[in-house]
């Protein structure tokens, strides 16, 4: 029987700084055995646990997309036990892996459509993944307009700063960078509130999604705008944090109402989180 | 297979037998209570018990459980990979389990085994274990099995059932594994008459002492969101300490923690019993707590089994009305009456 | 006891309507013999709930840290000295509470009646002055109030109320010449090695439910040590290494404190005698400071104090 509690083992490849307050830094993992790696198939939006023997278990969201190949990426905040001993990792460490787990973006409802994503802080690991996503050549065609707006609180604690460069370049994505203030002279982006920035870009609402992810303050501003720009709640994705163990919704303690989020979720429509008890 | 008779004086010879072929666990007393514990001896089986204090829950989901062992020594090449911890799945028999605890089992069945993912240690376990219940002739004061859809003879969890008939023990066959298990004793008779109409007559006295305590089908009716935001969970949790002792005692109760144990350079990933009563059962990482408060705790246990399961699975209440929380409760908070406030005919809101 | 019933009935329906306080916390009667639920009364068509008799064992000042309002309490000794407690480590004020005092005869416990029944359930309980009338299915015992009194009220000093704005009765006499520590004693004087013995057997049947440190009134802490992941101070598996640092640590923890109220062993569903820790420490406190807990509203209590001539033969 396969135990889904066993982590398969991965050696860290490399260990990126993100951020310049350094409690985010991202995770490159390779597996140990190519055969788990072929059965590691996820889509965007999944999440993953991490595992450190004798620390235990963190479920962090998957920061690649599956078409990038040979490695999975993990981009961590270091807040409790398990974070912080793996921001003291190295490359060459062995750790472990289990998933991928949750449910992902609706890939089949967005195909043909617009997707508006709309992220903050350090919530924009999936976000990136779906970006990477939809941008590969395979799968640039089956989507419409893609527009980014990608807040942080200043211009050092933006993610993947690298890529966001890049993405600014290309003709097939809007991107919409901003942070809540910054003292740069040379910040060449945005300055507001992720919220305020959706108002003014204006994304049309006209066969469109939007995923929203960031902290619930962000989330709690930024559904009303949408609403005014005609998203109906079926079409406003989101996708829930809450303590997990398990992953596989048997340990019970991510339940909502009728749901586990580690299992029916993380991601949930505006429309399905209105019938759920709000505990989350 | 019909119904097969053994009196009083032979049956510790079956259950000889069957310790000859399997691992048997039977009610033992201990202390002042009696729990499910391997038998080196016949006469350690005490049938004539109630029940247990804690539910048998533990002998599918133990209470502390290890999940893998691993090393930690620095050049070990295996180092922090984890293996799974060595388990004895030998063939097992449950004797004198009550049908609402093997009723519960079956509930908890459709968290621990579902098509995407299986639960390997319940799994395993259910599939070599063998149940062998017995009738409950005199259900406790606190008991309301017949209020949820389970009965003193239910046999819908059982491989055989057992009823005591003051002589001796019928035994009803229930299921192949029940064959197999009742195929290798010996020593049966058919059941009389005399015997089979006195059994009728336990059946009945139980279940009327028992009555209908409560009608749970209203609530499946009612929105999930009305009965959340109800005005009576105030009332409801109160008294409650927010002690484990009820989750703990439950037989549906299956919640769970995983922690990693570290001895020297060894270590441990453990899985423990956990409880939607404590604070940190949903505690994130950032700081803060959908449940922070204790009528939200409150509820989420009660809603789980009374609302959310059902909801879920439409399988019924994720409760078998085996009374343990009723009974132990330090503060006398008794599901009946929160069943009762939540089927009621007005739910006013908060 | 069950004479109080329509005393606090009374002063609960006075206090409400009178708008003295907001709410009132007594008991409720219980659904199955032994037990009463506490009950907190908003309003005072809910006054006729309230109940009392000789199962009102918990301890109704768990019920009062972080309380707004105005609030009537009843009290039994141990309960008022608890919240002389929760006043002295400034858990409550004085001026949010009513409290009805109730001079105490001592509760029953329900787990020696139980025992005595030998595993007949009783069905019925009805309590008559000194007598309890228990029935069940096919039997009917009568108990003596005061051979089945909980351990603690049995060896109880402090029966009537240190704190109250009203007795709902006469004081009653205060039992005299109690030893109170005989098992401590017994305790002490075993080697090492029978002690650790001792109470690896006392613990082992913890589950870990933690209904004795959630019954208590002075666990209050926002987060217990146990349950601290950052760090992690205590395993949380029911290894006895981690069980015993958990009753060892709280022990320590009510030290000075403990008014030996009987919560704890009333809540605990696997009759852990928990009390065999915290009473050592109050031994010990009593001995060297010559302190009770919660017994003077005006003393701070000798762990959070320090006085030159404290003795500190334990520091070594």
């Amino acid at each position: 029987m396969n135990n889904p509690y066993l982590p398969y083992p991965v050696r860290i490849d490399s260990v990126v700084t993100e951020t310049e307050d350094r409690n985010l830094k991202t995770f490159k993992l390779v597996f140990l055995n190519p055969e788990d790696e072929q059965k590691f198939k996820y889509n965007p939006g999944q999440f993953a646990e991490l595992s450190i023997a004798g620390l235990g278990e963190i479920p962090i969201g998957i920061a690649t997309s599956p078409t990038e190949k040979g490695f999975i990426k993990f981009t961590v905040n270091k807040v409790g036990k398990v974070t912080n001993h793996l921001h003291n990792m190295k490359e060459g460490d062995i750790m472990g892996v289990r998933g991928p787990l949750g449910n992902w973006y609706p890939w089949d409802a967005l195909e043909g459509k617009n997707v508006v994503i709309i992220g903050g802080g350090f919530a924009f690991t999936t976000l990136r993944s779906s970006i990477v996503y939809m941008l590969d050549p395979a799968n640039r065609s089956r989507f419409g307009d893609i527009t980014v707006v990608y807040g942080a609180r200043s211009p050092g604690l933006l993610l993947y700063k690298d890529e966001l460069a890049a993405w600014e370049q290309r003709k097939d994505i809007n991107m919409h960078i901003t942070v809540d203030g910054t003292d740069d002279p040379n910040w060449k982006y945005n300055v507001g509130f992720v919220p305020a920035v959706t108002k003014q870009k204006a994304p049309s609402a006209e066969n469109s999604y939007a995923i929203i992810c960031g902290p619930p303050i962000m989330i709690k501003f930024t559904l009303p705008v949408l609403t005014e720009l005609g998203f109906p709640p079926e079409r406003i994705i989101s996708s829930l944090e809450m303590r997990m163990k398990c992953g596989i919704g048997i340990c019970g303690r991510c339940n909502i109402g009728s749901e586990y989020v580690c299992k029916d979720g993380p991601v949930f429509t505006l429309e399905q989180l209105s019938k759920l008890p709000n505990e989350y | 297979m019909s119904d097969i008779y053994i009196s009083r004086g032979k049956f510790p010879e079956i259950i000889g037998q069957l310790m000859a072929r399997y691992r048997v666990y039977a009610p033992v007393l201990k202390g002042e209570y009696h729990e499910f514990a391997k038998i080196e001896k016949t006469e350690e089986a005490d049938l004539g018990y109630q029940n247990t204090r804690l539910s048998p829950k533990g002998l599918f989901h133990p209470h502390a459980e290890r999940m893998f062992e691993y090393s930690l020594v620095k050049d070990d090449p295996q180092a922090g990979i984890l293996k799974e911890a060595p388990k004895d799945f030998s063939p097992r028999v449950v004797l004198g389990i009550r049908p609402c605890d093997a009723k519960a089992f079956q509930l908890d069945d459709v968290n621990f085994d579902t098509t995407a993912y299986q639960d390997p240690w319940w799994v395993r376990r259910r599939q070599t274990t063998t149940l062998i219940g017995l009738a409950c002739n005199e259900p406790c004061g606190t008991c309301f099995c017949t209020s949820l859809g389970t009965g003193p003879f239910d046999t819908a969890g059982l491989d055989v059932l057992l009823v005591d008939t003051g002589e001796g023990y019928t035994a009803q066959v229930l299921t192949q594994k029940g064959k197999d298990v009742v195929g290798i004793t010996s020593g049966w008779e058919s059941v009389s008459r005399t015997v089979s109409e006195k059994m009728e007559g336990l059946r009945k006295s139980a279940e009327d002492s028992l009555g209908r305590q409560f009608d749970f089908d209203p609530i499946k009716q009612k929105d999930m969101l009305e009965l959340f935001n109800a005005s009576f969970w105030d009332e409801v949790q109160f008294a409650c300490i927010n002690c484990g002792t009820c989750t703990f005692l439950c037989p549906t109760c299956w919640c769970f923690d995983i922690q990693d144990e570290v001895w020297g350079d060894k270590g441990d990933r453990i899985r423990l019993w956990d409880s939607c009563m404590f604070p940190l059962f949903t505690f994130h990482g950032s700081g803060h707590n959908p449940r922070s408060q204790k009528l939200q705790r409150v509820r989420q246990r009660f809603m789980h089994k009374l609302k959310y399961y059902p909801d879920k699975y439409h399988n019924g209440a994720a409760c078998v009305g085996c009374g343990r929380c009723v009974k132990f409760c330090p503060v006398n908070i008794d599901i009946r009456e929160v069943v009762r406030r939540m089927s009621a005919t007005c739910v006013c809101p908060a | 006891m069950r004479e109080y019933t329509e005393r606090i009935r009374e002063a609960a329906k006075r206090l409400l309507s009178e708008q003295r306080v907001d709410t009132v916390i007594g008991f409720r009667r219980g659904t199955v013999p032994f037990m009463n639920e506490p009950f907190l009364v908003k309003s005072v068509d809910q006054v006729d709930q309230l109940y009392w008799d000789s199962n009102c064992g918990i301890n109704l000042a768990n019920y009062l840290p972080k309380r707004t309002d105005r609030v009537a309490v009843v009290a039994k000794g141990c309960d008022s000295r608890n919240i002389v407690v929760h006043l002295l480590e400034n858990q409550i004020k004085r001026d949010q509470l009513y409290i009805l005092g109730a001079p105490c005869r001592g509760m029953v416990d329900k787990r020696r009646m139980m025992a005595d029944l030998k595993g007949k359930e009783p069905l019925h309980a009805e309590e008559n002055g000194k007598e309890i009338k228990v029935s069940g299915r096919g039997f009917q015992v009568t108990f003596d109030r005061q051979t089945y009194l909980q351990s603690n009220c049995a060896i109880c000093t402090h029966r009537n109320p240190v704190v109250y704005d009203e007795l709902l009765g006469d004081p009653v006499e205060e039992q005299q010449g109690v030893d109170r520590y005989p098992d401590v004693r017994r305790i002490e004087a075993m080697s090492v090695d029978e002690r650790w013995r001792y109470f690896q057997e006392l613990i082992a049947p913890c589950i870990r439910c933690y209904a004795c440190r959630n019954a208590c009134p002075l666990c209050y802490c926002p987060t217990c040590f146990v349950d601290e992941s950052r760090p992690q101070w205590v395993g949380k598996t029911i290894d006895p290494t981690d069980t015993l640092t958990f009753h060892f640590l709280r022990a320590y923890h009510v030290a000075g404190r403990c008014t030996d109220c009987g919560s704890c062993e009333r809540a605990c569903p696997v009759g852990i005698e928990v009390r065999k820790f915290t009473k050592k420490l109050e031994k010990e406190v009593k001995e060297l400071y010559g302190y009770e807990a919660g017994v003077t509203p005006d003393q701070r209590p000798p762990l959070d104090t320090f006085k030159p001539g404290d003795p500190e033969p334990f520091i070594k």
